[in-house]
């Protein structure tokens, strides 16, 4: 239903800033200002307190430019709110409606019973019909229906769900557009996906990242680094003023050394203002991209885990091919021809409703114009389904009883037996085999393919060709991966040998045939051994171990409850290809902090330029010529540099929300790029911003 | 031209010496064996060689080590009166006695004191030399103990302080130091155990020449990065540096050490190249430095040097003026500070780059030892900066930058600026800056060079200021000691962090720390991240100075 908003990641809503979203988080921005709750974000807490020093001095000491960096000081700590609070906002709209929902739910028991759905236990079967919400998480076990999901996926063109198979799984909050299903609930009360999304997209128990707690720790030692580089200097001013004591006083330095104002501009902006005012916001906003993409992270940690992943396994069915194999030639053996065998293939198959099944019948009528004939109407045809033990399928027709459609061809008395299966199988069946067979056998299995040998009564007609389909695009996207220094294991049951020729095509690094649950969990414990991080997909009750052993372990939501529960993430699409777009997500969302740290950083080159000259020419006159940017006055200089500190958070509030852009490539290809957008886009911005306002401000009567 | 020469030649012996010098001491420090000589030593400290330290352990060790040191130097330095070959001086009074013992224990060798007119020769040998050997090997120490760090798989240990440190003095600053006063003995140092010889001098008036072991003290001086001179005047005095190829060849001891380290570095995480970018990073900035000092000395402004044709009051003209302020440049880069020329006199940018040198941390090429580690912890920084713009979790060869790793790294990096400024803003707001022989500028410099100086245990003196009164000796003796020590446990601690860790194997996805960018980048965020921290202050000294 989704894979059209995760495939265009650049349409995921929210990407673009409205300023009516900013207006709306306006009250939430303000009520963050309050120390109790901002002293998290050591930054920010810091220009508060200078922000409260400075209204203090302006109320004491009023003048046009103390009045006016007040103003502006209140106005980063309240940008920096903003950013949080919108970052925030878009998931609570999302949690409010999800709870409104959530809450007006009654549930209609199969035994005619309704109950409030927050009162429905595991195993709770209940009847949900058009126009009614979904009461809870649980499985489909009868019916079919359209279901909206929007309110979880946002995604408006409804999903089937159906009784059976991959798409059963139904989830809470989400509403029946037609028909009836009936549910059973499998969520324990209050630990439905919806519970645990309203508390993920709040924000609410939100746990800094172990990259994000090491930022801060840097931050927090740059602001320490800062602000003692600054309060340091006012002795030294003051001697120097002393020194110079000829020298006017200004609105900057007077006897008693730099003014505290300015002391405090100069203190905010040097500290890391920008990210420290976005980190939180980039965090909750990379979480977000993740539930847009209809995936359920159970913690920050793994969504940075996946950023690291070295190791991507992947299942070969559903992931790298298509779910099936499919019949793709009819090798007829010495002295039968090739309709005479796809003839008999399709007898055999017509009852057999496997994909691979279908895909016989489908290729005999291609390919030899057989039409499709229908198994209800062949009464004399007694079909024998495939067990595990014969490991072969067939048909048995009467002889009197022989359809019209039906050609004598080397009929045994007595009616036809026809046989299709596992080489061994059908050979021992038959009785005897030939070098011929054996040949075409061993070079379907050495091409990847799957060899069904097909029999009648006595003799081998010839081999059905099944083919694994990759998928298309896959190659491309390992490729992409391996750029990433990221490895791909494919994950198959199948022979090593088939597996080879699939890894081959597909185009992954390396694979595991024949592979158990317990194989898989080895591998995923010999990756670790090397010190390598590991990411899975699974949806089996036996993939349980193996995921909570992946660094990353994403569970199919159609997946059963084991798997859910060991994995530490969930995807509601149970799309095993979305793997690759949470090692993205995951990447993005470092990149972004990585990024707009360096921009922070390099701002500061600037910011000096402004200030120092701006505070210290009136003593030294010489230091006039570090006023590169030739600002108006002291006043417009410290102003402009403030204003320019301020106002570059918002304007990076949308960068931080949708995050920076990526594209898969290496390490040095993405550093590169990075540090030229960044690095020197943060020397260079800062000049102009800042010379810029100070073209504007310098008109303002008083600076 | 000659200046020219000078510098050339000096760079290409020192890359000479980068592979050899840098192999041969990771033989030493991962070498197991021990000779009758370290076998008595571990047998009489009562170490048994054989066991390895956890980093808390190792730090112990370093620290107690240290304090011992401080204490027997102390006791030496106060009761020199006592002791043979005094040449008749009293004991040293206590607070320069103290200054001067924190001061060789923590590879500083600031000097409160005039050496040919305070110490007695057995202080100066056995006492100062000594330092002068240990101190730089307890720096080699850590610095080897923090590469164990990132080298270990998933160890507890960091190998064992007794060991490193006897070996490395035994095995590489005694054999180097030897062969280094033999050379500097042939170039027309004295070396000898004379009291003095009383001299008339051409104007009639009659001058004490002090004697004494000068060459043996001169090859540790410079071997060890610490720099404190036999005589007052230091690496300008003629018996201490006589010519311009023995100032050569003390420059050439100074550089080859903290060179090599990196080296070290390669050969222990087994990966060459990234000694190599460690080592570009170093040569990066101390080649600028040197070219920066050399320019402004030689086309230097101000009304004399312009006269002159280049900056010529306090060098010595046998020196000239690139000769003195390469070495000016390469002993603050280094944490040397020996000087051979009047630093105070320099021009006003022109004495701004030896404080910038030490700001900066000294990490290019920095002191034996404790420049490596320095630099290291820029390049942890750094990588966990850039790390982050290629979106993983930082690693460094192969050790993940996580949040302990970032608290020591910061912590380590505050510690430093913290000390220089704090102290620096002290002496002004408590008045004892009118020490200083200027006001001014000139006076704020004076004042912000001598912690710059003691904060980064370097010891160049900018001179033109008077620190051996009480608060001075105190206030720079704290300067020195917490300057060395926290930062080593700082270090120690991240080695222990990095040790434990298990290496995540390097990938395409991996942030390329070989690469000329990374070596970019790490000069870019030393710059910007530290020695920025330090414009404001340098704007009212040097800068105000030499823009009016």
């Amino acid at each position: 239903m989704t894979s059209l908003a995760s495939k265009t990641p650049s349409s995921v809503r929210g990407g673009l800033l409205d300023l009516n979203q900013l207006w709306r988080s306006l009250p939430q921005a303000l009520a963050k200002l309050d120390p109790r709750a901002l002293w998290r974000n050591p930054v920010m807490f810091i220009v508060e307190v200078g922000s409260v020093f400075t209204t203090v001095l302006a109320l004491t000491d009023p003048s046009v430019l103390a009045w006016i960096i007040t103003v502006w000081l209140w106005l980063t700590v309240v940008f920096a709110n903003l950013a949080e609070a919108v970052a925030e906002g878009r998931g609570k709209a999302q949690a409010a409606a999800l709870r409104a929902a959530k809450q007006d739910t009654m549930a209609y028991l199969e035994d005619g019973r309704e109950i409030a759905a927050t009162e429905l236990k595991q195993g709770d079967v209940v009847v949900v019909e058009a126009g009614q919400v979904i009461p809870g998480d649980g499985d489909v076990i009868e019916g079919i229906a359209s279901v909206d999901e929007s309110a979880i996926t946002g995604e408006s063109a409804p999903v089937i769900r159906e009784s059976g198979g991959d798409r059963s799984a139904v989830t809470g909050g989400t509403k029946v557009l037609s028909d009836r299903i009936v549910v059973r609930i499998t969520q324990k009360p209050g630990e439905s996906f919806v519970d645990r999304m309203i508390a993920l997209v709040e924000g609410a128990n939100r746990q800094k990242t172990p990259n994000e707690i090491a930022l801060n720790i840097l931050l927090a030692a740059l602001t320490i680094i800062f602000l003692l580089s600054v309060v340091t200097l006012q002795p030294l001013a003051i001697f120097s003023k002393a020194y110079q004591a000829a020298a006017p006083d200004t609105i900057a330095i007077n006897a008693h050394g730099v003014t505290g104002i300015v002391l405090v501009s100069l203190i905010v902006c040097l500290i890391p203002t920008t990210i420290g005012a976005l980190l939180s916001a980039i965090g909750i906003a990379g979480m977000d991209r993740l539930v847009q993409r209809n995936v359920l992270a159970m913690s920050g940690r793994a969504v940075e885990a996946a950023g690291d992943v070295n190791t991507l396994l992947l299942d070969k069915t559903g992931t790298i091919t298509l779910g099936n194999r499919q019949a793709s030639e009819f090798v007829p053996v010495d002295g039968v021809s090739a309709s005479e065998l796809a003839d008999a293939a399709q007898l055999s198959s017509l009852a057999d409703e496997t994909p691979e099944g279908r895909s016989i019948v489908v290729l005999a009528k291609n390919e030899f114009g057989l039409r499709e004939r229908e198994p209800g109407l062949m009464t004399d045809a007694t079909f024998v389904p495939f067990t595990a033990q014969t490991r072969m399928s067939g048909v048995d027709i009467e002889p009197s009883l022989q359809s019209g459609e039906g050609r004598a061809v080397g009929a045994v008395a007595g009616g036809r037996q026809i046989r299709k299966g596992a080489a061994g199988a059908v050979i021992k069946w038959v009785g005897h085999s030939s070098d011929e067979v054996s040949e075409i056998v061993d070079g379907i299995s050495a091409s990847g393919g799957t060899p069904l040998v097909v029999a009648e009564k006595g003799r081998i007609l010839g081999v059905i060709h099944l083919k694994d389909v990759v998928k298309s695009g896959m190659r491309a996207r390992f490729d992409e991966m391996r750029k990433m220094g990221i490895r791909t294991v494919m994950i198959t049951g199948d022979n090593p040998r088939t597996a080879a020729a699939i890894a081959a095509e597909a185009g992954v690094d390396d694979f595991l045939a024949e592979a158990t649950p317990e194989d898989k969990l080895a591998l995923i414990k010999k990756e670790q051994e090397g010190g390598r991080l590991v990411a899975m997909t699974g949806d089996g009750t036996n993939d349980a171990p193996a995921l909570a052993q992946a660094d990353v372990g994403v569970a199919m939501n159609t997946g059963t409850s084991a798997a859910k529960e060991a994995g530490n993430m969930v995807d509601l699409d149970s799309d095993p290809t979305k793997l690759i777009e949470i090692v993205e997500i995951g990447k993005q969302l470092l990149i972004t902090r990585g990024a707009l740290t360096t921009f922070s950083i390099a701002n500061d080159i600037a910011k000096y330029f402004a200030i120092i000259p701006a505070i210290f020419a009136a003593v030294y006159p010489g230091l006039d010529a570090l006023n590169v940017m030739r600002l108006h006055s002291p006043g417009s200089a410290i102003l402009s540099a403030v204003i320019f500190n301020a106002l570059v958070i918002v304007a990076l509030i949308p960068l931080a929300l949708r995050g920076v852009r990526y594209r898969p490539s290496s390490a040095s290809a993405l550093l590169r790029r990075n540090l030229w957008i960044y690095g020197l886009g943060g020397v260079i911005v800062p000049f102009l911003g800042i010379k810029l306002i100070d073209l504007i401000i310098q008109f303002i009567p008083g600076i | 031209m000659a200046g020219w020469l000078f510098v050339i030649t000096l760079v290409l012996a020192v890359a000479a010496a980068y592979r050899p010098l840098g192999d041969y001491l990771y033989r030493v420090v991962s070498g197991r064996k021990s000779n009758v000589v370290e076998r008595g030593i571990y047998r009489l400290v009562g170490v048994d060689p054989n066991t390895e330290q956890t980093w808390g352990v190792y730090a112990r060790s370093v620290l107690a080590f240290s304090a011992v040191s401080i204490l027997f130097l102390y006791l030496f330095l106060r009761v020199q009166d006592k002791l043979w070959l005094s040449l008749g001086f009293d004991g040293v009074p206590t607070h320069i006695a103290w200054n001067t013992a924190v001061s060789f224990v923590t590879n500083t060798n600031w000097q409160a004191y005039s050496g040919e007119s305070t110490m007695g020769h057995l202080a100066q040998m056995a006492g100062l030399s000594v330092q002068n050997f240990v101190s730089a090997s307890v720096g080699i120490a850590v610095a080897v103990a923090l590469i164990r760090g990132f080298a270990a798989r998933k160890s507890q240990t960091l190998g064992n302080f007794w060991v490193d440190l006897t070996r490395i003095t035994l095995r590489v600053l005694l054999p180097i130091a030897v062969l280094a006063t033999l050379v500097f003995m042939i170039g027309g140092m004295v070396q000898n155990l004379s009291g003095g010889t009383d001299v008339t001098t051409l104007t009639g008036a009659t001058q004490h020449i002090t004697g004494g072991p000068v060459a043996s003290q001169e090859a540790i001086k410079e071997l060890g990065t610490n720099g404190g001179g036999f005589y007052n005047t230091n690496s300008a005095h003629p018996f201490e540096n006589p010519t311009t190829w023995t100032n050569w060849i003390q420059l050439f001891l100074i550089l080859c050490i903290p060179f090599a380290m990196p080296r070290v570095f390669g050969r222990m995480v087994g990966q060459n190249r990234q000694g190599y970018a460690i080592v570009a990073v170093m040569s990066v900035l101390a080649l600028a430095s040197i070219a920066l000092t050399v320019g402004f000395e030689v086309h230097g402004g101000g009304t004399v040097p312009q006269a002159a044709g280049a900056a010529m009051e306090g060098k010595d003209v046998r020196f000239g003026v690139p000769n003195s302020a390469t070495f000016g440049a390469v002993t603050t880069l280094t944490s040397t500070g020996a000087v051979n020329s009047f630093l105070d006199s320099y021009t006003s940018f022109g004495g701004m780059m030896p404080m910038v040198n030490m700001m900066l941390g000294e990490v290019a090429p920095g002191g034996v030892g404790a420049g490596l580690y320095g630099l290291l912890i820029l390049a942890t920084i750094t990588v966990f900066v850039a790390g982050l713009m290629v979106g993983r979790t930082p690693e460094y060869v192969g050790k993940k930058i996580g949040a302990r790793e970032m608290k020591l790294a910061s912590l380590y990096f505050l510690v430093t600026p913290a000390v220089v400024l704090i102290g620096t803003a002290a002496a002004f707001a408590t008045g004892h800056n009118s020490t200083a022989l200027n006001t001014g500028p000139h006076g704020l410099s004076e004042v912000l060079y001598a912690f710059t100086s003691a904060g980064n245990n370097n010891g160049s003196a900018f001179a033109g200021i008077t620190v051996n009164t009480p608060w001075w000796d105190t206030a720079l003796g704290l300067a020195m000691l917490l300057g060395r020590f926290l930062p080593i446990i700082l270090v120690l601690a991240l080695a222990g962090s990095l040790a434990r860790q298990k290496p995540v194997p390097e990938s395409e996805g991996t942030l390329p720390t070989h690469q000329p960018l990374f070596v970019g980048l790490v000069v870019g965020v030393t710059i910007v991240l530290v020695a920025l921290t330090f414009l404001p202050a340098l704007a009212l000294g040097p800068i105000a100075e030499g823009l009016s």
